[in-house]
């Protein structure tokens, strides 16, 4: 393959994930890539935003002079508050995670295994980690989406046959959006289901440690 | 009739002694109690244990009570080592203890707590490191973990305004694990922007009845998450 030239943009994987998210679903956000997301979201499809720390219908960035203090997403940006939201206290937001009322979560990962197994909270190596709300989301979303670059920066592998990273949740993830692919996870393991332009399903399976089925592959629409 | 207010700050907070556990409120700078983590600085208690969702980072207040030496342990969900360098050093010594809580988990846990209850089963951290030395139990095929609660000798919580009674409301999500740990508390303490009269607050609306609320302090609007001078002189 070309080097790199044909890898998505990040805002090109934010694309590509949101033509995933249905008219009338709640959907969490993880930090990072994922708080991209929304800006993608056709009009006429409505999504609503759930941000852990309370708030049920979070919108876009806050125009310039109406920021408040008051008002940030989980990620501790300022945000803003779309028609028909509500504010709840941390029981509710958690009972929405736990209680199966997300249709979906959006978050990043350090490795996602064959079988489903979510890792984003802890470094192998490290003694402390921050682990936020990612247990509680990831174990109660209906949906987990993985947005993520393929591999880590010094080229390693992170979608696995089996992980070697501290879990998050066992048998979650059900989709991953990188910069080469679009992979689902089944019960019969992974299914590269799209590459990014340029690129073969043979360029996508010789940077991932465990078998992709590769029956029936498309290309990612990059055009939208 | 019942009035909760204080007006000094020193008033507030003072029964808070040494060895106390102290709920605190607040996720990421909205809704934390800043003038009251002031004032318990003030204090200068030794043996504290906190809990609180993300203990700030850089010049935040329970960041500043660390330093201080004045937390022997911490229990909060978030704890990132490049936000607390201080923290992570007197963790890798041994001196303060750490324990990480899922988010939802940490809730959930005052909330049964304030609640009356013994404990809840939950999905969340099954098979993780943070399941280590705990139970599961299985219902209905679902595997669980048993999550005891967790009470606060003291809670300090941020509101937007009291009523005589200690009613209070929020603003937007400064609302977050204050009402939660109002709850959790043997004795709580709120800091609100503003006090109203009585009957001034919708009951409908009101957010934390004034049985969770043992005493409020008024501090006007302030810019939240700034770096404020060492000790409560303003306030």
């Amino acid at each position: 393959m070309s080097e790199q030239t044909n890898l998505l943009t990040r805002q090109q994987i934010a694309a590509r994930a949101a033509q995933d998210m249905e008219d009338g679903w709640l959907v969490n956000l993880g930090i990072g890539m994922p708080t991209m997301i929304p800006a993608f979201i056709p009009s006429g499809c409505d999504v609503m935003f759930h941000s852990e720390n309370g708030l049920i219908g979070m919108g876009p960035p806050p125009a310039e002079g109406e920021a408040d203090q008051d008002l940030i997403s989980a990620g501790k940006e300022l945000v803003t508050m779309v028609s028909g939201g509500a504010y709840v206290h941390h029981t509710d937001s958690f009972a929405i995670a736990r209680g199966g009322r997300l249709d979906c979560a959006v978050l990043g990962a350090f490795q996602v295994a064959a079988n489903g197994d979510l890792c984003n909270w802890r470094l192998p190596n490290q003694t402390s980690g921050s682990v936020g709300g990612a247990m509680d989301i990831a174990a109660g979303s209906k949906r987990v989406f993985v947005m993520m670059t393929h591999t880590a920066r010094d080229g390693a592998a992170k979608i696995v046959a089996e992980r070697t990273y501290p879990l998050t949740a066992m048998k979650v993830v059900t989709k991953i959006f990188t910069d080469m692919a679009v992979i689902s996870v089944t019960p019969n393991g992974f299914v590269l289901d799209e590459v990014a332009p340029g690129l073969t399903a043979d360029d996508v399976q010789a940077v991932t440690d465990a078998p992709l089925n590769m029956d029936a592959v498309g290309t990612i629409d990059v055009a939208a | 009739m019942q009035n909760k207010k204080s007006d000094t700050l020193e008033g507030a907070v003072s029964q808070i002694h040494d060895g106390a556990t102290i709920l605190i409120g607040g996720f990421a700078d909205p809704g934390t109690p800043e003038i009251l983590i002031d004032g318990l600085r003030d204090l200068a208690r030794r043996d504290l244990t906190i809990v609180i969702n993300n203990p700030g980072m850089r010049d935040s207040g329970v960041a500043r009570l660390i330093e201080d030496g004045c937390v022997s342990k911490l229990i909060c969900s978030f704890q990132w080592p490049r936000e607390s360098e201080t923290f992570m050093a007197l963790h890798d010594a041994g001196q303060i203890g750490l324990e990480i809580v899922p988010q939802g988990t940490l809730a959930e846990r005052m909330r049964t707590a304030g609640a009356g209850l013994g404990g809840f089963l939950t999905p969340t951290a099954v098979g993780t490191a943070l399941a280590d030395g705990k139970q599961t139990v299985t219902v209905d095929g679902t595997e669980y973990l048993l999550e005891t609660p967790l009470r606060g000798d003291f809670a300090l919580i941020k509101a937007f305004r009291a009523d005589p009674r200690g009613n209070l409301i929020y603003r937007r999500t400064a609302r977050n694990f204050n009402p939660i740990m109002a709850m959790a508390a043997d004795f709580t303490i709120a800091e609100v922007q503003e006090d109203v009269p009585i009957d001034a607050l919708d009951p409908e609306e009101i957010v934390t009845p004034g049985v969770f609320v043992d005493r409020y302090h008024v501090t006007g609007w302030y810019e939240i998450g700034k770096p404020r001078n060492a000790g409560s002189a303003g306030h």
